[in-house]
C-alpha cells in the first residue's frame, strides 16, 4: 500500500462526492455530501503534510460554513418536490461546456515545463503550525489584520441583512 | 477720362445699382428703388455716348486672368470697337427708356425692388456680353441674360391664377436656351481645340493675316455650334416656341429682353464671328443659316396672323423679324443685319411698351377682341403704336422701310426667287400688324363696360419713353440711307461699322445701280400701300371682327394653335422622356433601391434581435458563456504557441 | 510523526493538477445546472476548495509555505462571502418566496 495508491483512491472518493453534490436532488443531501467531499479534500491536505491547514479546513469549511448552510437550508424548508429543475438541455450543454474546459486545460498543461520538485530536507514541516505561524505574523502580517477587518464588515452585514424589517411582507 | 475708366464705369453703375436695390431695396421707397436703377442706367447711357465720341480705334482693356495654364491663358477682358460701342449704346440707350417706363408700369407691383434688381443684372450680363473681348465674355454674358430671362419671365411665380404658367413660361425659355447653349459651348470648344485662343483679334489675325487654313468639316463643326447657340438665345426654328410663351413676363421685360437687347445677342455672336463664317468650310452653315431664317420668318409671319392676344403678335413678329435677320446674316450682309438690329429694337420697344400701355388703360385685359376704338381714350399711345406699326410695315421713309430695304436689295441679288418668297414674309408681316393696329385702336369699343370707365392715358413716366422712341423709329433710317435718296448717298452705320470691326472691313458686298434700288423701293412701298389700304377696309370698313376661337377654320385654325409646334414637341420630347422617367422610378427606385437599402436595414435590425436575445439575465448562461469564452482564449494561445 | 513528502516517493504533480481541474469543473457545472441559491453557493465553495487543493500541492512541491498561507486568507474571504450571501439570500427568500435563480431576468434584453 503505497502512497501512489491511497492518493489514488483518495482522489477518485473526492471525485465521487463531488459529483454527488451536484447531482443529488434533495438539498440536505447536497449539504452531507459537500461536508464528505471537504473531508476527502482535508485527508489530501494531510497526505500533502500540509496538517495546519487540513485542520482549519475541517473547522472552518465542514464545521462553520456548512452547518451554516444547513441552518439556513432547514430554515427555508426545502424539500425534494418543489425544487426547481433545469431543462436538460441546459445540463447537457453545461456538461459539454465544463468538459471542454477540463480537455482544454489538460491540453495546456502538456506544454508546461517541468520543474523539479524541491529536495530540502526541512520541506517536510513547511506545513506545520510553526512555520505558518512564522511566515503569517512577518510576511503577510497586513493581510491578516485586514482579513479582521473583513470579518467585522461581514459581521455588520449580516446581521444588518437578516434583520427583520418593520413593515409587514405579503 | 480716358475709354477705360469710362469703359468700366459703365460696367460697374449696372451691377452697383443691382446691388443696392437687391440687398436695400426692401426698406427703401419706391421712388427711390425705382430712381436709383433709372438713373443708373441714363448715366451708362451718357457715358457710352461720351466713349462713342472719342474712339476711334480697337482698344482692349484687361481686367484679370481667369485661369493660367502653360499654354493657354484665359482673361477676362473687355474690347471696345465699333460694333461693342455700337450694341452698348442700343443696350444702354433703349434700356434706360425702359427703365423709366417700368418705374410707371410697375408702381403697383409689391415686387418692386426685385423687378429692378433683376432689370439692372440683366443690362449687366448684356454688356458683359458684348463688351467681351473673347468667346469666354460672350459666354458668360449669355449665361448671365439667360438667368436674369428666367427670373424676369417667371417674375410673378406667386399669381393665384396664373404663377404655376408663369413658372412654366420661365422654365421652358430656360431649358430651350440652355440646348442652344450646349451647341455654343461645343463651339467654344472645337474653337479652342483648333486655334488654342478665344479672343477675337487674335482669331481674326489667324483666319485673315496669318492664312491658317483649318479643315472644312472643322470650320464648318465650329460655326454650325455657334449658329445652334444662336438659334437658342434668337428663337429660330426648332427652338422658338419659347419666345411666345415668355410672353407671361412683365410687359417691360418682354420690351427689353425679347424684342431689344437678349435675342439680338446671337445676331451679335454670328456678326462678331462673321471672319469665322467667312471661311471656305462655313458656307454650308451660311446656307443652313439663310433657310432656317426664311423658314422662320415664314411660319413665324403665318402664325401671327390669327393671334389675338396682344403681346402673342408682337412676340411672333420678333421671331419673324430675327428671321428675317438670319436671312441677312446668311448672305454675308453683316452691317445690313446690324442696321436692322438697330431699327427692329427702336420700333419693336415702341411696340411693346405701347402694347403695356394698353395693358395699363385696359386694366390688364390684352386680348384684341375685347379692345377697339381706344384711339379716342389713349391718343399718345394711339399716335406712337401707330408709328411703331408704320416702321415694322416698312411704310416709306420710316427707319424700318431703310433697314429691311437693304436686306432686300442683299436678297435680290442673291438671288430673285428668294426675294419673292422674302417678300411674301414682309407682306403678311404687314398684314398682321395693320390687323392688331386696326383692331385695338379703331372701330367701337368691345369691351366691359366696367373697363370702359377705366380707360386712361398712362402717366408721363410711360408717355415719355414711348415718344422718344417713336422720334427714333421715325428718323432712325438716317443711320444708313443708301445712296437713292441723297444724291450720294452716306450709308454712315455700315462704314461706322466697319471701320473698326475686325472682319467687317475684308468683307465686299456689292451694291444695286440706282435705277435697280429705285425700282426695288418702288415695289416695296406700292405693296405697303396696298395691303394698308386693304386691311383697313377689312377691319374697319366691313367691322370683321376676329372671330372666337370655335369659329376658326382651315388655315386660321392652324395660324391660330400655332401651327401644333408645341404639341409636336410634347410628343416628340416631352412625353418620351416622362415615360423613360416614370420607368426608371418604377423599376430602379421603388423595386431596386428601396428593397436594396431596406433590405440592408432589415438586416441589421434582424441581427440586431438576434444578438439583443443572448441577453437573458439568466447567470448560469452568462456563466455558460463566459466558460465558452475561457475556452476559446485559451485555445487560441495554445495554438499561436 | 512525519510522512514524507509524496512528491518524492512517487506521486506526480500533474495528478493533483487534473484532480484540481475536475474538481473545479464539477463545481462549475452545478453553477451551471443547479437551480437552488443555496446549492449554487455551495459549488461555488467547491470551486474555491478545488483551487486550495492546488495551491497547497504546489506549496508542498517548491517546499515554499506561501502557498498555505494563501490558502488561509481565501478561506477568511470565502467565509465571509458565504455569510454575506446567505443573508442576503434570506432576505430575498422573504421577498419572493422562492430561491429559484432563474426568476431574476429583469436585466435581459
Amino acid at each position: 500500500m503505497n502512497l501512489e495508491t491511497i492518493a489514488i483512491i483518495l482522489g477518485g472518493l473526492t471525485i465521487g462526492s463531488a459529483l454527488m453534490v451536484i447531482i443529488s436532488k434533495h438539498p440536505v443531501r447536497s449539504v452531507l455530501y459537500l461536508v464528505l467531499t471537504f473531508f476527502m479534500i482535508s485527508a489530501n491536505y494531510i497526505l500533502m503534510n500540509a496538517q495546519f491547514i487540513a485542520i482549519v479546513n475541517i473547522i472552518v469549511y465542514a464545521g462553520a460554513i456548512m452547518v451554516l448552510f444547513l441552518f439556513v437550508l432547514m430554515l427555508l424548508n426545502l424539500s425534494r418536490e418543489n425544487e426547481p429543475k433545469s431543462s436538460i438541455m441546459v445540463k447537457l450543454s453545461a456538461v459539454i461546456a465544463g468538459g471542454t474546459l477540463f480537455t482544454v486545460f489538460i491540453a495546456a498543461l502538456k506544454d508546461g515545463v517541468a520543474v523539479a520538485a524541491t529536495t530540502a530536507t526541512d520541506a517536510d514541516s513547511i506545513g506545520l503550525v510553526e512555520s505558518l505561524g512564522q511566515l503569517l505574523f512577518t510576511k503577510y502580517v497586513l493581510p491578516f489584520e485586514m482579513s479582521s477587518v473583513l470579518f467585522i464588515a461581514a459581521m455588520v452585514g449580516a446581521v444588518l441583512l437578516a434583520k427583520r424589517e418593520k413593515q409587514i411582507i405579503e | 477720362m480716358s475709354v477705360d475708366q469710362l469703359i468700366l464705369m459703365i460696367l460697374a453703375l449696372p451691377l452697383l445699382g443691382a446691388l443696392i436695390n437687391g440687398t436695400l431695396g426692401k426698406n427703401m421707397s419706391k421712388q427711390l428703388v425705382g430712381s436709383i436703377a433709372t438713373v443708373v442706367m441714363f448715366v451708362s447711357f451718357a457715358l457710352a455716348l461720351m466713349v462713342f465720341n472719342s474712339n476711334h480705334t480697337t482698344q482692349l482693356i484687361q481686367l484679370f486672368d481667369v485661369i493660367k495654364l502653360d499654354d493657354f491663358t484665359l482673361h477676362a477682358r473687355l474690347q471696345v470697337d465699333s460694333l461693342s460701342i455700337w450694341m452698348t449704346l442700343i443696350v444702354t440707350g433703349v434700356g434706360s427708356l425702359i427703365h423709366l417706363f417700368s418705374m410707371g408700369y410697375m408702381s403697383h407691383d409689391k415686387g418692386y425692388y426685385k423687378f429692378f434688381t433683376y432689370l439692372n443684372l440683366f443690362i449687366f450680363a448684356m454688356l458683359i456680353l458684348v463688351l467681351g473681348s473673347n468667346y469666354f465674355m460672350l459666354f458668360f454674358g449669355w449665361e448671365g441674360v439667360g438667368i436674369c430671362s428666367y427670373l424676369l419671365i417667371g417674375f410673378h411665380y406667386s399669381d393665384e391664377q396664373k404663377g404655376m404658367l408663369n413658372g412654366v413660361a420661365a422654365r421652358k425659355a430656360f431649358i430651350m436656351n440652355r440646348i442652344g447653349d450646349l451647341g455654343l459651348l461645343i463651339g467654344l470648344f472645337l474653337i479652342l481645340a483648333q486655334f488654342g485662343t478665344l479672343e477675337y483679334t487674335e482669331l481674326a489675325d489667324k483666319l485673315t493675316i496669318e492664312n491658317i487654313e483649318p479643315s472644312t468639316w472643322m470650320m464648318f463643326g465650329i460655326t454650325l455650334c455657334l449658329f445652334i447657340g444662336a438659334t437658342g438665345k434668337s428663337a429660330q426654328i426648332p427652338l422658338f416656341t419659347w419666345l411666345p410663351d415668355a410672353m407671361a413676363g412683365p410687359t417691360p421685360v418682354s420690351a427689353l429682353i425679347h424684342a431689344a437687347t437678349m435675342v439680338t445677342a446671337g445676331i451679335f455672336l454670328v456678326v462678331r464671328s462673321n471672319f469665322m463664317f467667312e471661311t471656305p468650310g462655313a458656307q454650308i452653315t451660311q446656307d443652313i443659316m439663310f433657310y432656317v431664317g426664311l423658314a422662320t420668318s415664314l411660319v413665324a409671319a403665318f402664325i401671327a396672323m390669327r393671334q389675338n392676344d396682344i403681346k402673342k403678335v408682337l412676340a411672333y413678329s420678333t421671331v419673324s423679324q430675327l428671321g428675317l435677320l438670319f436671312v441677312a446674316l446668311g448672305m454675308g450682309a453683316y452691317t445690313a443685319a446690324m442696321f436692322h438690329v438697330t431699327t427692329h429694337a427702336f420700333f419693336k420697344a415702341l411696340l411693346f411698351l405701347g402694347s403695356g400701355s394698353v395693358i395699363h388703360a385696359m386694366s390688364d385685359e390684352q386680348d384684341i377682341r375685347k379692345m377697339g376704338g381706344l384711339r379716342k381714350f389713349i391718343p399718345i399711345t394711339h399716335a406712337t403704336f401707330l408709328i411703331g406699326t408704320l416702321a415694322i410695315a416698312g411704310f416709306p421713309l420710316l427707319s424700318g422701310f431703310y433697314s429691311k430695304d437693304e436686306i432686300l436689295a442683299h436678297a435680290v441679288m442673291h438671288s430673285p426667287v428668294i426675294y419673292a418668297i422674302l417678300m411674301v414674309s414682309v407682306a403678311m408681316t404687314a398684314i398682321y400688324m395693320f390687323r392688331l393696329y386696326f383692331l385695338t385702336f379703331h372701330g367701337s369699343f368691345r369691351g366691359s363696360d366696367e373697363a370702359k370707365h377705366h380707360l386712361h392715358e398712362s402717366p408721363k413716366s410711360m408717355t415719355i419713353p414711348l415718344l422718344v422712341l417713336a422720334i427714333l423709329s421715325v428718323f432712325g433710317g438716317l443711320l444708313n440711307l443708301p445712296g437713292v435718296i441723297l444724291a450720294k448717298g452716306t450709308h454712315w452705320l455700315s462704314h461706322y461699322l466697319e471701320h473698326n470691326t475686325r472682319g467687317l472691313e475684308l468683307i465686299k458686298t456689292e451694291h444695286l445701280t440706282n435705277s435697280q434700288a429705285m425700282l426695288l423701293m418702288g415695289g416695296a412701298v406700292l405693296m405697303t400701300l396696298i395691303i394698308l389700304f386693304g386691311t383697313f377696309v377689312v377691319y374697319v370698313k366691313r367691322n370683321s371682327v376676329a372671330k372666337s376661337d370655335e369659329q376658326l377654320k382651315g388655315w386660321e385654325l392652324a395660324s391660330n394653335q400655332k401651327l401644333y409646334f408645341d404639341e409636336l414637341y410634347n410628343a416628340l420630347f416631352v412625353k418620351p422622356i416622362e415615360w423613360i422617367s416614370m420607368k426608371l422610378h418604377q423599376f430602379v427606385e421603388l423595386f431596386v433601391l428601396n428593397k436594396s437599402i431596406l433590405g440592408f436595414v432589415g438586416l441589421i435590425d434582424k441581427s440586431g434581435n438576434i444578438v439583443r436575445k443572448w441577453q437573458s439575465g439568466i447567470v448560469a448562461s452568462y456563466l455558460f458563456w463566459m466558460v465558452v469564452g475561457i475556452v476559446g482564449l485559451v485555445v487560441y494561445y495554445l495554438v499561436k504557441f | 510523526m512525519v510522512l514524507a513528502t509524496i512528491f518524492q516517493n512517487g506521486v506526480s504533480i500533474e495528478f493533483y493538477i487534473v484532480l484540481s481541474t475536475i474538481l473545479f469543473v464539477i463545481g462549475m457545472i452545478g453553477v451551471m445546472i443547479r437551480r437552488n441559491a443555496i446549492i449554487l453557493l455551495m459549488c461555488i465553495e467547491l470551486m474555491l476548495n478545488a483551487v486550495n487543493l492546488l495551491m497547497v500541492a504546489f506549496s508542498t512541491y517548491f517546499g515554499q509555505a506561501d502557498g498555505q498561507i494563501f490558502v488561509f486568507f481565501i478561506m477568511v474571504v470565502a467565509a465571509a462571502e458565504a455569510t454575506v450571501g446567505l443573508s442576503i439570500l434570506v432576505m430575498a427568500y422573504r421577498n419572493l418566496r422562492t430561491t429559484d435563480v432563474s426568476i431574476f431576468n429583469k436585466l435581459k434584453g
